[in-house]
Parts: C-alpha cells; sequence; structure tokens
C-alpha cells in the first residue's frame, strides 16, 4: 500500500488554478521530495494534503483513505505538516509545553504530560525548555519544537515544507541528522518540499521536480547523484546546484 | 585607487540586564570596487556590521568606530538628513526580510519610482519605462501587474525580487545586501546574482553580501571574511575558501551536503550550550 497517492490533482485559489494534474505516489516509509521553481505550487499541494487548501480536484490517498477537500480528523491525526518559517509557525505567547499539549487536546489524547516529555526527547530538546517562549529559544530550537508538534499525535506522515532552509548550515546539519533519525526510528514516511537538491540527495529516497504547477519529472536519488536527470527545467537546477564550489 | 569604504575599529554595543554587550567587537575592514562576502552563523553579527555602515542601529544600540569613511565621508560625522541623502542614492543595503522593509501602504510601482527619483529627475513616462526594465532585470514576469500591486500581495521570493529591483535602480556606489536570495531558488538566486554581478562590472559597485551560505558567497565574491561571536575569525580569497583554516570555518564547511551525498550523518558543530 502506498502511504501517499496524488491523482490529477488540480488546486486553486479563487479562479486561479495554481497546479494542473499533479500526480505521484510515495511507498511507506519512503522519504519522497518535491523540488522546483518558488511560485510553482510546492507548498500548495502539501497544503491540499494537510486540508489548508480546500478548493481543489483529482484525488488525494494517504494509507488507503481518500480525504476530502473538508476537514478530515482521521486524516490530521495520520499526516502532519511541518511550516518553512520556524520564528512564523511557533504562536508567539505559547510556551512549548503548550504548543506540543494543544493537538492532544484537540484530539482528545489523555497523558498528555507524559506525551510531551517523550516528545521533546525525541527530537533533542531539554526539559529546561519546556516552558519557554518562542522568541526565548534559538531558529534550530523553534525548528525542533516545530517538528516536535507535528510528531505528537504520532502521524504516519510527515510533510516538510523547507523545513531547513531558514537555517545555518551548522543548524541545518543537526536538523537534517535528527529527520533521519526519526525516521529510521519512527517509520515515517517523508513529504519534503525544498530548492536545495544537496539536502535530498542527504535525505531523500526519490524526488519530483515541479515547474508552474506541473510535474515535469520523478526521479530517483541516484539519478540526481549521478547526475542523470532528463527534463532540461531538471538539468537546469541540477547545473546550478553543482556549479557552486563544493569542498 | 582609494578605498570606497574604510572601517577601523567597529564595535557595536547594546545594553543588557548584565551590563553592556559587544556584538561586533573591533572590526576592521577595507572595501575597494569589489565583492566582499560576509558569512558566519546566525547572531554573529553580520547586520549589524551591514547596518552600522548605513548608521541604521537603533537606541539602544550604540554603534562607535575609529574609523568610517565611504568614499571620503566620514560617516560618523554627517547629520542625520546627510545620511538620507547618502542612503539609497549612494549607498543601497537589500535587508534581511523584505516584508519589513517595503512600505506596507504603497504600491510597488510608487516604491521603485519613488527610489529611482533620489537618483534623478525623470518624467512619468521615464519612470514607468524604466521601473518595468528593473522589474524584468529581477526576473519578474508580469511587471504591468506587478507595479500596482501592494507588498503583501507578493510572495516572499517576489517580495526579495522588488527590493533588489528597488536597491539597484539607483545605480548606488555600494550595496549591501543581507541574506538577499534566501527566499528564491537556485536558479532565480542565480539570475538575480548575476544583475547584481553585472553592476560591479559594469559601473564599478561595490558590493557586500551578506549570507549564512558559504557555497553561494565563494560563487559570487572575490574575498571572503568569516564572522564568530562579533569577530572575524578568518579572511580568505574566495576561490579558496574550500582551504580555509580555521576549525570554525572547516566545520560550516564540512556541515554542508553535497550533491553527491554519502555521508550516513552530517557532522555537527560543538556547542556552548547543550542544544540547539
Ligand atoms: N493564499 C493564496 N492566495 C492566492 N494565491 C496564492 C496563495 N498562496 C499561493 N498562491 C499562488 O500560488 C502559486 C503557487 O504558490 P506556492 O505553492 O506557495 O509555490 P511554491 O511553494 O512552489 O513556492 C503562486 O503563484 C502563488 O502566488
Ligand atoms: N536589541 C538588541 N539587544 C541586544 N542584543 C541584540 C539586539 N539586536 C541584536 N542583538 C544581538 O546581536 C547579535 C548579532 O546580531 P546580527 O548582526 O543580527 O546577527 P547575524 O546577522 O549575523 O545573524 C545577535 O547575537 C543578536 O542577538
Ligand atoms: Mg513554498
Ligand atoms: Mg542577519
Amino acid at each position: 500500500m502506498s502511504a501517499l497517492k496524488i491523482e490529477n490533482l488540480d488546486i486553486s485559489y479563487g479562479d486561479s488554478k495554481v497546479t494542473h494534474g499533479i500526480g505521484f505516489d510515495v511507498a511507506e516509509g519512503e522519504s519522497f521530495a518535491l523540488v522546483g521553481e518558488s511560485g510553482s505550487g510546492k507548498t500548495t499541494v502539501l497544503k491540499a494534503i494537510a486540508g489548508m487548501a480546500r478548493s481543489w480536484t483529482g484525488s488525494i490517498t494517504a494509507f488507503g483513505h481518500a480525504r476530502t477537500p473538508g476537514i478530515d480528523r482521521g486524516f490530521a491525526r495520520q499526516c502532519q505538516m511541518v511550516f518553512q518559517d520556524p520564528y512564523g509557525s511557533l504562536h508567539p505567547r505559547k510556551t512549548v509545553d503548550a504548543t506540543l499539549s494543544e493537538p492532544l487536546a484537540i484530539h482528545g489524547v489523555g497523558d498528555s504530560g507524559a506525551r510531551v516529555d517523550e516528545v521533546m526527547q525525541s527530537v533533542g530538546l531539554d526539559r529546561r525548555f519546556r516552558f519557554r517562549f518562542p522568541h526565548q529559544l534559538s531558529g534550530g530550537q523553534r525548528q525542533r519544537v516545530a517538528i516536535a508538534r507535528a510528531l505528537i499525535l504520532k502521524p504516519k506522515l510527515l510533510l516538510l515544507d523547507e523545513p531547513t532552509s531558514a537555517l545555518d548550515v551548522s543548524v541545518q546539519a543537526e536538523i537534517l541528522n535528527l529527520l533521519k533519525r526519526l525516521r529510521r526510528e519512527q517509520g515515517l514516511t517523508y513529504l519534503m518540499v525544498t530548492h536545495n537538491l544537496p539536502v535530498v540527495s542527504f535525505l531523500c529516497d526519490r524526488l519530483a521536480v515541479m515547474r508552474h504547477g506541473r510535474v515535469v519529472e520523478v526521479a530517483s536519488v541516484d539519478q540526481l547523484k549521478r547526475g542523470e536527470l532528463q527534463d532540461p527545467y531538471s538539468r537546469e537546477l541540477t547545473r546550478f546546484s553543482a556549479s557552486h564550489p563544493k569542498t | 585607487m582609494s578605498a570606497l569604504l574604510e572601517i577601523e575599529n567597529l564595535r557595536v554595543t547594546f545594553p543588557t540586564a548584565r551590563g553592556p554587550i559587544d556584538v561586533v567587537k573591533g572590526l576592521s575592514l577595507t572595501l575597494g570596487r569589489e565583492r566582499l562576502g560576509i558569512v558566519g552563523e546566525s547572531g554573529s553579527g553580520k547586520s549589524m556590521t551591514g547596518r552600522s555602515i548605513l548608521r541604521l542601529i537603533r537606541a539602544p544600540g550604540k554603534v562607535t568606530a575609529d574609523k568610517l569613511r565611504f568614499d571620503g565621508i566620514d560617516l560618523l560625522a554627517q547629520s542625520e538628513r546627510q545620511m538620507r541623502s547618502i542612503r539609497g542614492a549612494r549607498i543601497s543595503m537589500v535587508m534581511q526580510d523584505p516584508k519589513f522593509s517595503l512600505n506596507p501602504v504603497m504600491t510597488i510601482g510608487d516604491q521603485i519610482a519613488e527610489a529611482l527619483l533620489t537618483h534623478q529627475k525623470l518624467g512619468r513616462a521615464d519612470i514607468r519605462g524604466r521601473t518595468l526594465a528593473m522589474l524584468e532585470a529581477v526576473r519578474i514576469n508580469d511587471p504591468e501587474r506587478v507595479l500596482g500591486l501592494y507588498p503583501h500581495e507578493v510572495s516572499g521570493g517576489m517580495g526579495q525580487r522588488v527590493m533588489i529591483a528597488m536597491m539597484l535602480i539607483p545605480e548606488p556606489d555600494l550595496l549591501i545586501a543581507d541574506e538577499p536570495t534566501s527566499a528564491l531558488d537556485v536558479s532565480v538566486q542565480a539570475q538575480v546574482l548575476e544583475i547584481i554581478d553585472d553592476l560591479v562590472k559594469r559601473k564599478g559597485m561595490g558590493l557586500i553580501l551578506i549570507s549564512h551560505d558559504l557555497d553561494l558567497v565563494s560563487a559570487y565574491c572575490d574575498r571572503i571574511l568569516v564572522m564568530r561571536g562579533g569577530e572575524v575569525v578568518e579572511e580568505c580569497v574566495a576561490g579558496e575558501l574550500r582551504n580555509a583554516k580555521h576549525p570554525y570555518t572547516r566545520g560550516l564547511l564540512a556541515s554542508i551536503p553535497r550533491l553527491d551525498e554519502d555521508r550516513e550523518e552530517l557532522p555537527v558543530l560543538q556547542r556552548d550550550e547543550a542544544s540547539t
């Protein structure tokens, strides 16, 4: 069974259609990347899957369960999103504890104290941060909180929207290592948006390249590493990523 | 050739509950008509350094320096009014977050036109033509439509391009670009940096490119300063960054994934605070 199957997905904001016939399949336990131009509709695809963009046609199926464009709580427990901006995505007046307890309360899950403890430990956040506010945390710590919030309901699928693009390379390395470990330990499936191809090489198994609201190519990470992407736009992206001098 | 910018012993100080702390600690640099990169982790003092040059550090922050000269002008001795005429027209700064630097109640077209008029007097039609051309140059496909939009109506990547257009249109002598392309994808990033590069080459503009992206600065600069904790720990020729000596610089370089990455885990820097 696929963890996620997207077929013929057209998503609109008002009258303007942003994606056109998107389709791809993510296997259970796989880490799949969506890459491509800014404005090509990557975030919009994640939002439709997460139930935050409601105007779409086509089909979105996770673990055999087809979702509707409306609110779908069962879906939410299996599938959580981590947003791009660790500054904007956390409520400024909520402590780490409140941020992490809230999804548990909404979904009527008990034993909240122990669950918060456990999830903080798994993302490498020391206990002393539990009652701090976002402004009292570093960028990397905030992103750990955002990942913890996504994990607290024990989802099987994580939607990651540029989870490290706002971070320093050294902090990025910590978060990438963390994501890799969490996937291994908890058998998670990832769908990750990024514009950083080396990040795809480190963390993903396959990728889809998007341009102007369409998927132009689906390839394996081995093809990416060997410089064997086919589509002209994919090749352009690879060329720019490789042209920066590497060490 | 005399230097475009000379900084000696720059110090930026903020009062805190535990007494004043220096977030820039005696930085010195000399810039010609060249491209200087400043890299370092967040909090290392890169933005404060850039903002000091334009005297944009807000109270209670305090700036002191033994020397802060731009093209022979003693910046520390300028009145606020004199500084306003230097900002934009002669030294421009692309700020890290376009959302906070664009005027929210003015259309993008009006803002770019205003930036252009700090530099020269032009008729309506000329202004419109130049503005459209500049938006096209930063790879905005439908400039006619974008002219009439307000900042909240554009995406982060588009906002960043608008900022760059606004800062480049007066053709300043010095451009300070603070993480100018962090919201852009690699191909647009390359295009935008090439426009900046073109102005450096054609007009002899000086560039200070601030970024935490070591690959990016080594590709687009001539010389690089590596900052940590308010100090420059290493200076090198851009092409030589990969041979950097300082353990901190080497640590940063090692933590970057590569396109042909096959490491199971990325090396991370040792920090004072246990968990980051
Ligand atoms: N809330 C919104 N309302 C209207 N248009 C939007 C909204 N969010 C995004 N868009 C538009 O949808 C397109 C795709 O955006 P997005 O999914 O954010 O792209 P990406 O994540 O690939 O950069 C863009 O043209 C963007 O301007
Ligand atoms: N108002 C302030 N009061 C005290 N410290 C500040 C203030 N503003 C910035 N800082 C500190 O100054 C240091 C340098 O900041 P900045 O130049 O923005 O870093 P960078 O641009 O390298 O990320 C940081 O450690 C930051 O916390
Ligand atoms: Mg996006
Ligand atoms: Mg900064």
